[in-house]
């Protein structure tokens, strides 16, 4: 077979737009029977407001529940009748619906047109609405017994402060139980617009019949007037914040972290390599090493860089029992600061590129992965050659262009804390 | 080649049609002259493996006093062999591209590395080198059961539900060992020595108690003749005699309740049912599993549709049915009730929807929903070949052929209506019935009892 395009060889990405503004991702692929397809908008929480936060959440949450005559009921059954799994998103940026159907016409269609009908003219019926902000309340205080929930609270509110992306994608207990239908019909009328959407699929149709379905599925969505929404900027942290809170659980719940990196940086290549050498290669990574295989404090403990529109964060993460959290606190800090002042070893720096890049492979070996890509790149406006250049820039990037980045984007001295544990938590101010 | 030109080489598969010969599906088995079993499924969508070694070994063999003995074992298992030091096959996998880690079960242990394919035999020598040749030093035994005592906290100890699950097995099983948790007690956890890791290496890791499994783009005859070369010289060892620990008749419904620091209670329920057997002459199991998808298949199943949207009773209600398993097989029910309403209420209301399908039994629309279900599901899962090899491995280690998996779909697909209603009423009986409640209790004060510390061979 001939390449071309050689800029779109590795995933044959096929992108256009629809006649209603929506951008479209495609790739055909007939070796199953099934087809994935997902609408999503620029409709996650960090478009929420404080006082109403989870109103983004309910919007999408709701979009299902009925539609041009359709109840909730009708949607589910509906779709449990052709064996179509119905999905969705709903993130600090992005918001939609997906499905996975069979390929075969009657299914196909039968799905496409449920979801295409839920995104159109979603009712959110009042009571349907009672309903899930009965059950969201009983959640969040189910949550907010959790450890695990405490720190991630903690630390996104003294992360990002005034920005929305502190704020809990779900909402919290006072702001859901204030929300009203209007709540959801305004945003869904500002944020879910035709020329905002991205359609993204993968799977056996034609070319042609992808573009009915993407036609299909944006035809009728709210027509957006103005400016598309926007999320302001993400502030660095003028100073580091250390917060302890009390709980019964075994083991201390640790985050350590600021604001990071948004998905458009440039540094955003190096970020990625170098902090699978610190702390997001799984068992050959620095923070694994040092806190658990030498150390024996921790079942899991890792970082990431998680980038959004705007800065998402960076985090470092584990879990150990109450009495060691000042131990494991202290090694993770040391780690870090050894990292940042000399950047990965060369064999440190090859071994990662030998994962990412050989590695590349198990990134696409499947419908649904290919699908999330497709999804990422049209959302984020990447380019249809983001993954193999991806790949290109991984086997480039220097120990010093990663240190270099590290510095830009991560001040150990200027970082939130947060331990949530039972025992000495005077410790675990201890640098 | 450079590797960005092999890439696209192997990546071109995923744009080929599937008329241009793209296989899944095709399985071959062999068994090697020392015992062990080689499975491989051919799937070319993209130039991938799935590596999976399984141990026929799991919590059942442990005894009184060493549970968690399995798992722990797995965990060292990348501590080192003779010739790769502790940590140095995760390294290899991951400087191959590749991802790996291990899990354990009642019944079986499996150890699998995803890579591009041209990595597999990696993967097969350093699988048959931690078949044989484990170090199991003190060292790292010190360090690394301290890992797996947080591995407990994490998942289990502040895992309030977790509890209620633990307690449940331990409530409803008398003498059969699925009543003991996968992971062990904590104050086992805390006693186990690294003899008693390197006594159970040497009872159970021999190839004839292993099968390997392997999905991806490969040929079988490549695989088998791999496998022939690594794992072929490993002799046979007579494994130890497994007691067949049958569970006794249960006398009468069983109840727990565990206190733990949570907002909303809990409800599980579990039925003893019957497991699969004989994937052809079984019909129980079939029947069973239509139940639970009738209940709990989808958002317009019975339960979500009755008890969390109509009555809004409970904020969830779940039902699953465990019937791939070589011990007793279990269908459970669970709910969580909304703010106000009590474990009682959910208990009742899932009480209640148990009786009308035995008064009632279900519609012959419920059971062609769950059909259609079951026959896109089956296309969907061939998206993933980490799930196929774990579905192969789950099927084999519980004793059904992964070559049934065609007739269940069939068998499954032949339920009748008035069969699901017979297992209702046949199963769902008090006298079979064991139920845990989460008991919720304020963070405030809850401080509950740790185990001693510290650890007395830690050093």
């Amino acid at each position: 077979m001939l390449l071309a395009e050689p800029a779109l060889a590795i995933l044959p990405i096929q992108q256009w737009q629809a006649t209603s503004g929506a951008r479209v991702y495609f790739v055909e692929n007939h070796d199953l029977p099934m087809l994935d397809v997902s609408v999503e908008f620029p409709a996650g929480s960090g478009y929420d407001q404080r006082a109403k936060s989870g109103v983004a959440s309910m919007t999408q949450r709701l979009l299902t529940s009925g539609a041009e005559g359709m109840s909730e009921d009708d949607v589910s059954r509906q779709l449990a009748d052709i064996g179509a799994q119905l999905g969705g998103r709903l993130d600090a940026d992005r918001a939609g619906l997906s499905v996975r159907t069979l390929s075969s016409e009657a299914e196909r269609r039968r799905a496409i047109d449920i979801v295409a009908r839920s995104l159109r003219a979603p009712s959110f019926p009042a009571e349907v609405l009672n309903r899930e902000k009965v059950r969201l309340v009983g959640s969040l205080k189910e949550a907010d017994t959790k450890p695990e929930t405490i720190v991630s609270r903690t630390f996104y509110r003294l992360a990002y402060r005034d920005h929305p992306y502190a704020l809990r994608s779900s909402g919290e207990v006072e702001s859901v139980e204030g929300i009203t239908r209007e709540d959801l019909l305004a945003f869904y009328r500002s944020h879910y617009a035709a020329r905002y959407a991205v359609v993204a699929l993968i799977g056996d149709v034609t070319r042609a019949q992808a573009e009915e379905i993407a036609e299909e599925l944006t035809r009728g969505l709210p027509e957006a007037s103005g400016k598309e929404p926007e999320l302001p900027p993400v502030d660095p942290l003028a100073q580091a914040a250390t917060r302890t809170v009390p709980h019964p659980a075994a083991q201390a719940h640790i985050l350590i972290g600021s604001p990071g990196v948004a998905r458009a940086d440039p540094d955003y290549i190096a970020l990625y390599v170098g902090n699978f050498v610190l702390g997001g290669g799984g068992f050959v990574s620095r923070i694994t090493e040092e806190v658990r295989q030498k150390r024996g404090l921790a079942y899991s403990a890792s970082s990431y860089f998680y980038p959004l529109l705007r800065k998402g964060p960076f985090v470092i993460s584990m879990q150990t029992r109450s009495d060691q959290a000042g131990e494991a606190l202290k090694v993770a800090r040391a780690t870090l600061a050894a990292f940042m002042k000399n950047g990965p070893t060369a064999e440190e720096l090859e071994g990662a590129k030998r994962n990412i890049v050989d590695g590349f492979p198990l990134r696409i070996d499947s419908n649904r992965k290919i699908h999330e890509h497709l999804a990422l790149i049209g959302f984020y406006r990447l380019p249809l050659d983001y993954l193999e250049d991806f790949v290109q820039r991984v086997e480039r990037v220097s120990a010093a262009e990663i240190r270099d980045a590290f510095r830009r984007h991560v001040d150990p001295s200027r970082m939130v804390t947060v331990v949530v544990a039972g025992d000495t938590p005077k410790q675990v101010d201890a640098r | 080649m450079s590797m960005l030109k092999r890439l696209l080489f192997a990546l071109l598969v995923l744009a080929l049609p599937a008329s241009q010969g793209i296989a899944a599906g095709d399985t071959a088995e062999r068994k090697l002259e020392n015992g062990m079993r080689v499975i491989v499924k051919t799937d070319q969508r993209a130039p991938v493996v799935v590596v999976m070694v399984l141990y026929q070994v799991g919590s059942v063999d442990e005894v009184n006093g060493a549970t968690g003995l399995a798992h722990v074992l797995e965990h060292m298992m990348f501590k080192g062999t003779a010739s790769t030091p502790a940590g140095e096959y995760s390294r290899a996998i991951a400087g191959a591209g590749g991802r790996d880690n291990a899990f354990t079960s009642n019944d079986y242990t499996g150890y699998f590395a995803v890579l591009q394919k041209s990595r597999l035999e990696l993967a097969l020598r350093l699988e048959a080198d931690r078949m044989a040749n484990l170090t199991l030093s003190p060292e790292e035994f010190a360090k690394e059961i301290k890992v797996v005592m947080e591995e407990r906290r994490l998942r289990t100890d502040d895992r309030p539900r977790a509890l209620v699950y633990e307690q449940l097995m331990a409530t409803a099983l008398t003498a059969h060992p699925y009543r003991k948790p996968v992971i062990g007690w904590m104050n086992d956890i805390e006693n186990l020595r690294v003899e008693d890791t390197r006594d159970f290496y040497r009872k159970w890791y021999a190839p004839n108690n292993a099968t390997l499994v392997v999905v991806g783009d490969v040929e079988p005859d490549d695989v088998v003749a791999l496998a022939q070369k690594y794992f072929g010289p490993i002799p046979a060892r007579a494994l130890p005699e497994r007691k067949p620990q049958e569970e006794p008749a249960q006398l009468g419904l069983k109840r727990v309740s565990v206190k733990a620091p949570a907002e909303l209670p809990y409800v599980l329920m579990a039925f003893r049912g019957p497991a699969l057997r004989d994937p052809e002459r079984d019909w129980e199991p079939y029947a069973l599993d239509m139940l639970a998808a009738v209940l709990d298949g989808s958002e317009a199943a019975r339960l979500n549709r009755t008890l969390v949207r109509e009555e809004k009773i409970a904020n969830s209600a779940d039902a699953s049915y465990d019937s791939v398993a070589r011990g007793p097989g279990f269908f459970y029910l669970s709910a969580t009730p909304t703010p106000g309403r009590s474990a009682a209420d959910v208990e009742q209301a899932l009480r209640r929807e148990m009786a009308k399908i035995i008064e009632k039994g279900v519609s012959q629309e419920e059971l062609d929903r769950v059909k259609a279900q079951a026959v896109a599901a089956q296309v969907f899962e061939r998206d993933s070949m980490f799930f196929q090899a774990r579905q192969i491995a789950s099927l084999e280690s519980a004793g059904i052929s992964h070559r049934t998996l065609d007739l269940q779909l069939k068998k499954l697909r032949e339920v009748t209506p008035e069969q699901v209603q017979e297992v209702a009423r046949k199963y769902f009986r008090d006298d079979v019935l064991t139920i845990a409640t989460l008991d919720p209790q304020p963070l405030e004060g809850a401080r509950r009892a740790r185990p001693s510390l510290p650890v007395r061979h830690a050093q």
